[in-house]
C-alpha cells in the first residue's frame, strides 16, 4: 500500500486520530498552484516510507469542518498526527528535501 | 561531481525567466531555468489576470503561467523546480552556477530572472503570526476566510485586487492604507469603491498585529491624520505593501540602484559581460507580465548572441 490516503470530514476520526502509525494530514485545495507542487513529493514520500507513515490527503473545500477544528488559515498546511495529537505543524510548499528532515523523528 | 556545461542559466522561473527559456531553447541553445519555488512566479498567485494581451477575457495567474511553462518546455527547455541558487562564480568567461543541493553546473551565459518578493511590513506579529492568518496571498488563502472579517494592507493595484477578490469569502473586507487617496489604477478603484464588503480605512498605519492562540486578532492601527488609535478586531490580515528586488544573489557582482533593483540596459545587459537580467528584479519603471515577458526575450537574444561572438572568436 503506497497510495495516498483520502481523508473527509467523516472519516477524520477512525482514519487519522485512531490510526496506530502516524498521519501526515495534506490540507489542500484544487485551486491552490503550491498545493499542486507538492502532489509529487507526498507520493514519493508515500511510496518510499509507506511502513513508517500514512499520507493522507483533506480538501480543505469539500471539508471545512476539519480545517476549521486545527486553524488551517494557509493552505498548503501539513499536519503530523500522533496518537491523536498534532505533533508537527508545516505550512507552505516545501522541496522533499527538507520535508523528509521534518518528517526525520518519524521516518528516520 | 561531474560538472554539467549548458548554454545559458537562467536563474528564476517567472514570466521574464520562462520567456527568456523559450527564446534560448528555440535558438537550440541547452538552457536550464531554476526556480527556487514553482515555476509562474508571482501570477501564480495574481488571481486574474486581464491585461496580458491575447486573452481578451481574462485567464488565472495560475493559468497563464502553466501555459508559459508548457511552451518553453515545448522547445526543449529544462525547469527545475525547488532549486535555489548559492552562488554564481566567474570561471574564465563563464559561469559556475552551484544549487544549495550541491549540484554545479558550468553556463556560458546567465539571465538573472529572480523577481521581486512582497515587502514585509516589519511590524511585531507579522512573523509570529505568518500562515496563522497572515498572509501574503489572497487567492491561496481566501476561501479559509468565509464568513470571516479580514483586512488588505495596503493601497496599490495589487492590495485593491486582493481586496475584492477577497469579498467571495469573508463578510467585510478592510483596506487599510496609509493615504487618503489610493495609488490603484483608476478602474480597479472604481470597483472597490462600489463593492458593498469592503470598507476603507484612510490614513492608517499598522503598529501591531495582534494575536491570541496561534491565530491572528486584530491590528493596532495608528492615524496619520490626528485621528485617534484604535483596534481593529479582525481573523485574517492580507499583506500588499509593495515589493522588493529578489537580488540579493548578484549584489556582490553586479551594479544596482539604490532600491536594489539590478542596472540593464535597454536590451538586458548588466555590469558583467555575459550575465543578463530581465523582470521585476531590473531597474525598469513598469512591472507587468507583459514587460517582464518581453525584457526576457530581450535578454535571451543578447545572452546568445553572446556565445555565438565568443565561438566565431577563437
Amino acid at each position: 500500500m503506497s497510495d495516498m490516503m483520502q481523508i473527509t470530514d467523516a472519516g477524520f476520526e477512525s482514519d487519522v486520530l485512531e490510526n496506530a502509525k502516524p498521519v501526515l494530514l495534506d490540507f489542500w485545495a484544487p485551486w491552490c498552484g503550491p498545493c499542486r507542487m507538492m502532489e509529487p513529493v507526498l507520493k514519493e514520500i508515500a511510496e518510499e516510507h509507506s511502513d513508517k507513515i500514512i499520507i493522507g490527503k483533506l480538501n480543505v473545500d469539500e471539508n471545512p469542518q476539519t480545517a476549521t477544528k486545527y486553524d488551517v488559515l494557509s493552505i498548503p498546511t501539513l499536519l503530523v498526527f500522533v496518537n491523536g495529537e498534532v505533533a508537527k505543524k508545516l505550512v507552505g510548499a516545501m522541496p522533499k528535501k527538507r520535508l523528509v528532515d521534518e518528517l526525520a523523528p518519524w521516518i528516520g | 561531481m561531474s560538472l554539467e556545461t549548458i548554454d545559458i542559466a537562467i536563474i528564476g522561473g517567472g514570466p521574464a525567466g520562462l520567456t527568456a527559456a523559450l527564446y534560448a531553447s528555440r535558438a537550440r541553445a541547452r538552457t536550464i531555468v531554476f526556480e527556487q519555488a514553482i515555476p509562474g512566479g508571482q501570477i501564480v498567485t495574481t488571481d486574474w489576470i486581464e491585461n496580458y494581451p491575447g486573452f481578451p477575457k481574462g485567464l488565472s495567474g495560475q493559468e497563464l503561467g502553466d501555459l508559459m511553462l508548457a511552451q518553453a518546455e515545448e522547445f526543449g527547455a529544462e525547469i527545475r523546480t525547488f532549486a535555489t541558487i548559492e552562488r554564481i562564480e566567474p570561471v574564465d568567461l563563464d559561469f559556475k552556477i552551484l544549487t544549495s543541493d550541491g549540484d554545479e553546473f558550468l553556463a556560458r551565459a546567465v539571465i538573472v530572472a529572480t523577481g521581486a518578493v512582497p515587502r514585509k511590513l516589519g511590524v511585531p506579529g507579522e512573523a509570529e503570526y505568518t500562515g496563522r492568518g497572515v498572509s501574503w496571498c489572497a487567492t491561496c488563502d481566501g476561501a479559509l476566510f468565509k464568513d470571516k472579517v479580514v483586512a488588505v494592507v495596503g493601497g496599490g493595484d495589487a492590495a485593491v485586487e486582493e481586496a475584492l477578490f477577497l469579498t467571495k469569502f469573508a463578510s467585510l473586507v478592510y483596506v487599510i492604507h496609509r493615504r487618503d487617496e489610493l495609488r490603484a489604477t483608476k478602474c480597479i478603484q472604481e470597483r472597490c469603491f462600489a463593492n458593498e464588503k469592503i470598507e476603507v480605512k484612510w490614513s492608517r498605519i499598522v503598529k501591531e498585529i495582534t494575536g491570541a492562540d496561534g491565530r491572528v486578532t486584530g491590528v493596532d492601527l495608528a492615524a496619520t491624520n490626528g485621528e485617534p488609535d484604535e483596534h481593529l478586531p479582525l481573523d485574517g490580515v492580507f499583506l500588499f505593501v509593495g515589493i522588493d528586488p529578489a537580488s540579493d544573489l548578484v549584489s556582490g557582482m553586479l551594479d544596482l540602484d539604490e532600491a536594489g533593483y539590478i542596472k540593464t540596459d535597454h536590451d538586458g545587459r548588466t555590469a558583467w559581460p555575459g550575465i543578463y537580467a530581465a523582470g521585476d528584479v531590473t531597474d525598469t519603471e513598469l512591472k507587468q507580465v507583459v514587460t517582464a515577458a518581453a525584457k526576457g526575450a530581450s535578454a535571451a537574444f543578447e545572452a546568445l548572441r553572446y556565445i555565438d561572438e565568443r565561438v566565431c572568436s577563437i
